[in-house]
């Protein structure tokens, strides 16, 4: 419990960190923008309870905005996005259900799990973000452009994160 | 009333997840209005001291280029030195000068922070009130128009650079006295839309787009950017001129922040002949 804790923490300073420092100041192709930090989000454990969920992606949000100067606009996409969680995670359970103590990773889950769960979030998370910092709806098409390149380019990066950081735990 | 927080007890988390939606809306849409101050951005405490770490490491990337660009920029100031003009007239009278007033004060500072890459994009400098910095300051670079200054804290200050949907910045075509502004359309960092002159005026590819100084910020004559490609959409009675922004935004460092010492006369003046 205190490990977990403990690991937790490390990864939300580390995230943010990495976002603010090195992705906010990365750009390919335009403005194409990845939001690895929601990868903390994604690696809190199935029994977090519900509130603390949502309580502690308004942190992490509000967080990023600050250093960003979108205040309230990783925020809200951050809340929306540990909202969908429970949901997408009780939808896309597999059969027989959840054994106790298996962690949302590849290796307990399966990569067909992992990969649409954090892809369908991601995308949750990536469209309102944009939505809300373009807001406009003039400019749709190219917003929902952007939208699902990032949306990619930010999956590749969970991708390879999760596998980093597991693999130097086993 | 028992029934209403058993109902909301019931539904806790979806409850929550409004509330705290509903909370973050309310700082997005009061952080969006430019003319208020916010109160958690880059130039807060934590945020701009780790930036300014970061900078102090990662700065001398860039001091090759940089000092290039101020040693042209030297050049030139050097050119207009008063000690690079002869003097043909041996006569002259020495008197106290009245007819030059100074209307811009200039101060430098360091870029610790900046952005290219979203919608809208911010700029985090090293200096604020302590150093006489101000709101809706004008930011140039040795090239050209940065941006405007947007809140300051002690120590620091964030800028709206060009580079966001609210920036518009006053511009005309040199050597001619018709003017426009400069809008960013969100997809290309090195270019910017022009769209308020009209078409009959003759505009070439190449010209130079310089500030118009109508608007209190920047003073007249900064370059913006030259003029790249031409379009005239059917129906319109004015040109969309891409333009190519003179400041290189992906690597700024040095800036200047700009103050208009005359700027309360003429903001008073305008407003006296608006209520009229």
């Amino acid at each position: 419990m205190f490990n977990q804790i403990f690991n937790n923490s490390k990864r939300f300073v580390f995230l943010i960190l990495f976002q603010v420092l090195i992705l906010n100041n990365i750009q390919l192709g335009g403005y194409l923008n990845p939001y690895l930090y929601v990868l903390f989000i994604l690696m809190l454990p199935f029994e977090t309870p519900k509130g603390l969920l949502l309580l502690l992606a308004f942190l992490l949000g509000i967080s990023v905005d600050m250093f960003s100067n979108t205040l309230g606009m990783h925020a809200m996409a951050c809340v929306l996005l540990a909202f969908f969680r429970p949901h997408i995670v009780t939808y896309i359970s597999p059969r027989g259900g959840y054994d106790f103590g298996a962690e949302p990773t590849v290796k307990d889950m399966g990569f067909n799990w992992y990969l649409s769960y954090t892809g369908i979030l991601i995308l949750a998370h990536h469209i309102l973000l944009f939505n809300l910092e373009v807001f406009r709806l003039t400019e749709f098409f190219s917003t929902l452009y952007r939208t699902l390149l990032s949306s990619l380019f930010t999956l590749v990066l969970v991708l390879i994160t999760h596998y980093i950081i597991s693999g130097k735990k086993s | 009333m028992r029934s209403i927080i058993l109902f909301i007890w019931r539904n806790n988390f979806i409850f929550l997840f409004l509330l705290f939606e509903l909370f973050s809306a309310f700082l997005v849409v009061q952080n969006n209005s430019f003319q208020r101050a916010s109160f958690l951005n880059s130039s807060s405490y934590i945020a701009a001291n780790l930036y300014e770490a970061f900078d102090s490491m990662t700065g001398y990337f860039g001091l090759r280029k940089e000092n290039d660009r101020l040693a042209i920029e030297n050049e030139k100031l050097h050119a207009q030195s008063i000690m690079s003009y002869v003097q043909y007239i041996d006569n002259e009278f020495i008197h106290n000068d009245t007819i030059y007033q100074q209307q811009y004060t200039y101060l430098t500072a360091r870029v610790i922070n900046n952005s290219i890459n979203r919608r809208n994009n911010y700029l985090t400098l090293n200096k604020g009130t302590n150093q006489g910095v101000q709101r809706e300051m004008a930011v140039i670079s040795s090239l050209g128009v940065v941006g405007i200054v947007k809140d300051v804290s002690a120590n620091f200050s964030t800028v709206l650079s060009l580079l966001h949907a609210d920036s518009r910045t006053s511009i005309k075509i040199l050597g001619k006295d018709y003017f426009g502004s400069v809008i960013w359309d969100g997809n290309d960092f090195s270019f910017g839309t022009v769209k308020e002159l009209p078409t009959h005026i003759v505009i070439n590819k190449g010209d130079q787009i310089i500030t118009s100084g109508f608007s209190t910020i920047f003073p007249e004559g900064l370059p913006v950017g030259s003029v790249e490609d031409i379009e005239v959409i059917a129906g319109d009675k004015s040109y969309t001129l891409k333009i190519k922004y003179s400041t290189d935004f992906g690597s700024l460092a040095n800036i200047y922040l700009v103050s208009n010492l005359l700027k309360k006369e003429q903001i008073h003046l305008e407003d006296t002949t608006r209520q009229e």
